[in-house]
């Protein structure tokens, strides 16, 4: 592509306008970003310099469809649950203590009894043993 | 649409999504967010996406649209933005080259111009978009995006040539 410094220049002006195409700008890049540029445009070099450099920059982190906050929803609701499930399991161990202990002691009054019904027993036994002999005697 | 489907319709312009961002909002870090913003949005709305015909420049509306929102409402935090301050340090741009102190002047003098000229001067010096494509996206009128291109360069220009008086002086 022939690019004299006249037609650099003119561009240039049309560039600074803003009514240069896409085709122009194109040689305008190609001009600028190349070793021969002449020393009385040195800043336009850095302008185009500058731009290709710019178009280089990439987004790097790797592209999260999921959301946080959806994410963060779902731990609250799992937390609730949690809580309410060690609540109920806590209630339901207790309950099962006091039934545990409620059972003992029902255990402990029932052999007192027991005993104390052993303990009749030995006694009615002894009677039965008295009657016994007083038959024998006593026909 | 399938997240194949989608991605392969969305991914090519990724780096222009995230380039013009990084124009408005200045921050790598933040252009990066909003990038992946824009795309769970697309994502959310995939089953319209077949309805645009130019998806690429229905996601650099929105995503200018949002930028452009997150600067209103830090203007309203009176999270003021200093420019000059931002230290680029995760900038692919001067990992990638070593750029002169002119060029970089460029990038400051560019992040300096009102928000509209740097997004016009994005779209077409730097991702070389027709005139029409940047009235689309923009939502300005032609005229409009003419002066404010013509604008933006001829102030790019005008403080490259101080600069290099003032360096030669």
């Amino acid at each position: 592509m022939h690019t004299n410094l006249d037609n650099i220049e003119k561009l240039l002006n049309k560039y600074l306008e803003a009514k240069t195409t896409l085709q122009e700008e194109a040689l305008l890049k190609d001009y600028f970003t190349g070793d021969k540029v002449a020393p009385h445009l040195q800043e336009y070099k850095y302008m185009f310099q500058y731009f290709k450099a710019s178009k280089k920059e990439s987004f790097t982190p790797n592209i999260r469809l999921e959301t946080k906050t959806r994410k963060r929803k779902w731990m609250g609701i799992a937390a609730s649950f949690a809580i309410l499930a060690s609540v109920f399991i806590f209630n339901k161990y207790q309950s099962n203590q006091a039934t545990q202990k409620a059972f003992a002691d029902t255990q402990n009054a029932l052999q007192l009894i027991a005993n104390q019904m052993n303990k009749g027993n030995n006694a009615i036994g002894q009677l039965n043993t008295f009657n016994e002999t007083k038959y024998k005697i006593f026909k | 649409m399938t997240q194949q489907a989608f991605l392969n319709t969305v991914m090519p312009f990724k780096d222009k999504v995230f380039r013009l961002a990084k124009r408005l909002l200045i921050s790598h870090d933040e252009a990066e967010d909003a990038t992946q913003e824009l795309y769970l949005k697309l994502w959310k709305n995939k089953n319209r996406l077949a309805g645009y015909k130019n998806v690429e420049s229905y996601a650099m509306t929105m995503i200018k649209n949002y930028c452009l929102d997150r600067l209103k409402s830090k203007q309203a935090g009176n999270l003021s933005l200093v420019h000059s301050n931002y230290k680029d340090t995760n900038s692919n741009l001067q990992k990638q080259i070593e750029l002169q102190d002119s060029i970089q002047k460029i990038h400051q003098f560019i992040n300096q111009l009102p928000e509209q000229q740097r997004m016009v001067i994005q779209l077409r010096d730097i991702e070389d978009y027709e005139f029409d494509e940047i009235e689309k996206m923009l939502q300005m009128k032609a005229t409009a995006v003419r002066v404010a291109l013509s604008r933006a360069r001829k102030t790019i220009r005008e403080k490259l040539k101080k600069q290099h008086a003032y360096q030669l002086g």
